[in-house]
């Protein structure tokens, strides 16, 4: 899957710490191709959000490296919101702004942060929200909408920015049943379209259709990250199979 | 910056034959605290009662409470203290308003008065919201122990509100003591008139203003803490109010 | 017994509002909103991770809400001409009119109370709401203009309403420096043709009605956007 140049996202003896005492995370080292889709799994509380949030750096970490396209995260150089705005992030609560309609939601950092006209950014959001299936509620406000539906406005507002890689925080833990498939539905369309994908999530089901790899994550520490096919056939680690014997008893 | 500083003024003889200038503005300090002592219990007195009418059952009670309030935060204190020094003696029957006009200390009483019947307004507000933030489970446990309403407030409700409320309260005594200085209007010689008669002697405005901005936060540092004090003292061992 | 008499309110009511009220209201508009945008500014700089800005804050705000209002009116009006006088580099402290003063003060002074009610709403601003303008790539300016503070203004809108409410009636304290304002107008009628009584009741009216429905508007609002959050 991956081609010639570097990975996408490239993390090496990443750590950090809350306190002294409390190390969220310890010496996590995993990649992501161009194109690959790594769903990132365990237990609550095994850092695996904290994580997903180092790679935007929207959480800092006190050791190791995150390189993401090739650009140091830690280097003092580098321009954090213009390389946050190339990658997309979509949040467990959704986060719609709740004071902007969807369009706006949708516009905001088009225009503040890419520089496009209203028109344009208005152009790509309309096309966007048509391909989540929520055009008639383009002038709505995000309280008005479902959690399914709010979360699928945020995948396009995330999408709006043309970003190399998209991330995925639990996005769906914090949905209804019922509004789960929706929400997988694009993500699994994404996906099949070749999209670099960091997916932390319970939904096995998803990871067992588009991941091309599993990481395994325990107590700030990655367990397992091999191939979807060597995780679900037999995972070596006690911790990976009871954890998978919890999630897939139902 | 042409201007003449003096920081020795505080311990010259002010013309009033009351001693120095720092003598004067303690007398001033007194009658602060003295007018906002007064006001704070009426304050206190009135809001209670007030604050607990409001959330009684009784739909005449409630609206003459509700009343009381909108009357008392709705009309600036400058304006109340005025209605109450100026306008109330002449409405009075000939007797009782030549009995008012002729009080000693008139001022006084008006300004702590008036200073409290306004805040207990506002003391009633935190009063009904500390009664109304209890669970409802509190005072259905009290009617269900058979206790009448009166006895339910006295031993369920008011000993949980007060607690609850004693931080708003405590601003709310941090704001009688500053808007006792509204009462220099009708003639009383609290802390800020008394700098303000010490500029016009002395000339030294920013020296008197100077100390009376430290006289305020003194006070306002010692009464905080002291109210801390009874926070902690009171503090009911398991139960953390707030954030 | 006591005759009130309606015609002198009749007669002076075009000063009282021409003279008074448009005095009173103009110095609430302004000052409620230089206030607000002050305020706004001294919460970002409490909320700041430098020690210095938020120390600085802090200070201001704790100093303006532990003095009188009348002290610091007081305060202004004696320092402000010294203030432009080294601002301008005059011989002279500068003249100041009453209005100009009075606007200085009471925005200097609100300042530090909207600075409190707008901390609060910026807290209430959920931590998620950050991460989301982050993770879009918008800068902290961006974040705080385009997310938190407007969600803050909203949140906090009958607050600051009420606080305006406030600010309109502590504007009659510039009476201390015998400015004429709407309670300055009827005191100097009232002075003047000895009429303490009407005067002073009509001001309490005035004062009252503006108050208690802006009031009454304040709490519609606020059930309105109670549901609707």
């Amino acid at each position: 899957m991956s081609n010639s140049a570097a990975p996408m996202i490239e993390m090496a003896a990443v750590s950090k710490w809350y306190s002294p005492q409390f190390q969220v995370l310890k010496d996590c080292t995993t990649s992501v191709d161009r194109g690959e889709v790594v769903v990132v799994c365990g237990p609550s509380g095994s850092g695996k959000s904290t994580l997903i949030k180092c790679v935007n750096a929207l959480e800092p970490f006190q050791a190791g490296t995150i390189r993401v396209d090739g650009i140091n995260l830690s280097d003092p150089g580098t321009n954090l919101p213009k390389l946050r705005a190339r990658i997309g992030m979509v949040f467990q609560h959704f986060e719609l702004f709740p004071h902007l309609k969807i369009t706006e939601n949708l516009c905001l950092a088009q225009e503040k942060v890419l520089g496009r006209s209203r028109e344009e950014a208005m152009a790509k959001g309309k096309a966007l929200l048509e391909r989540v299936g929520l055009s008639e509620h383009a002038e709505k406000f995000p309280g008005q909408l479902s959690g399914g539906q709010q979360q699928r406005v945020a995948i396009a507002r995330a999408l709006a920015m043309d970003p190399i890689a998209m991330l995925f925080d639990e996005p769906t833990s914090a949905l209804d049943p019922e509004m789960i498939t929706e929400v997988l539905d694009v993500m699994v369309e994404l996906a099949r379209e070749g999209m670099t994908m960091m997916v932390v999530t319970h939904e096995m089901g998803f990871a067992r259709k588009v991941a091309h790899r599993v990481v395994f994550m325990d107590r700030g520490e990655i367990i397992e990250d091999r191939s979807k096919d060597e995780f679900f056939g037999s995972p070596r680690s006690d911790r990976a199979q009871l954890f998978l014997s919890k999630i897939l008893s139902h | 910056m042409n201007y003449n500083w003096n920081w020795g003024i505080f311990w010259e003889l002010n013309p009033e034959g009351t001693g120095t200038y720092l003598d004067m503005l303690l007398m001033g300090l007194r009658w602060t605290l003295a007018a906002a002592a007064l006001a704070a219990v009426i304050a206190l007195v009135f809001g209670s009662i007030i604050g607990v009418i409001r959330t009684l059952p009784g739909r005449a009670l409630v609206l003459a409470g509700d009343a009381w309030v909108e009357f008392f935060r709705n009309i600036p204190l400058l304006v109340q203290l005025f209605l109450w020094y100026f306008v109330l003696p002449e409405l009075l029957p000939r007797a009782a308003g030549i009995w008012l006009k002729t009080l000693p200390n008139a001022s006084f009483w008006t300004g702590a008065i008036g200073v409290g019947l306004f805040m207990s307004s506002r003391v009633a507000e935190q009063v009904k919201a500390g009664i109304r933030s209890l669970p409802r489970g509190q005072s259905m446990a009290g009617t269900a122990l058979g206790l009448t309403t009166a006895q339910t407030y006295r031993y369920v409700l008011l000993p949980m509100a007060f607690r609850i409320i004693l931080p708003p309260l405590t601003s709310e005594l941090l704001n009688t003591v500053k808007n006792t200085s509204v009462a220099l209007t009708i003639g009383l010689m609290e802390l800020t008139a008394r700098t303000r008669a010490m500029q016009e002697y002395s000339f030294q405005v920013f020296e008197a203003f100077t100390a009376a901005t430290l006289i305020y936060l003194a006070l306002n540092a010692a009464l905080t803490f002291l109210m801390r004090r009874l926070e902690r003292a009171v503090a009911v061992p398991g139960y953390v109010t707030g954030k | 017994m006591f005759q009130f008499d309606f015609d002198i309110i009749l007669k002076t009511l075009p000063y009282l509002l021409k003279e008074g009220m448009v005095f009173t209201l103009t110095l609430t508009a302004l000052a409620a909103l230089g206030g607000l945008v002050l305020g706004t500014l001294l919460a970002l700089m409490r909320l700041s991770t430098l020690p210095g800005i938020a120390l600085f804050a802090t200070g201001y705000v704790n100093l303006m809400r532990s003095l009188p209002l009348v002290l610091v009116i007081f305060w202004f009006y004696f320092l402000v001409p010294y203030i432009g006088q080294a601002i301008l580099r005059t011989e002279r402290p500068v003249e100041v009119g009453a209005f100009a003063s009075a606007l200085i003060t009471f925005t200097l002074f609100e300042a530090a109370y909207f600075s409190e009610i707008m901390r609060a709403g910026i807290q209430s601003v959920p931590k998620g709401q950050l991460s989301a303008g982050y993770a879009l790539g918008l800068s902290y300016r961006q974040v705080m203009s385009y997310v938190v503070v407007p969600q803050a203004l909203r949140n906090m809108l009958p607050v600051i309403l009420t606080q305006t409410i406030v600010l309109f009636q502590d504007t009659s304290l510039v009476y201390v420096i015998s400015i004429t304002d709407f309670l300055g107008a009827a005191s100097k009628v009232a002075q003047r043709d000895g009429r303490l009584i009407e005067m002073y009741l009509f001001a309490a009216l005035v004062y009252f009605l503006i108050s208690f429905l802006a009031s009454l508007l304040v709490r519609r609002l606020q059930a309105r956007t109670a549901i609707i959050r």
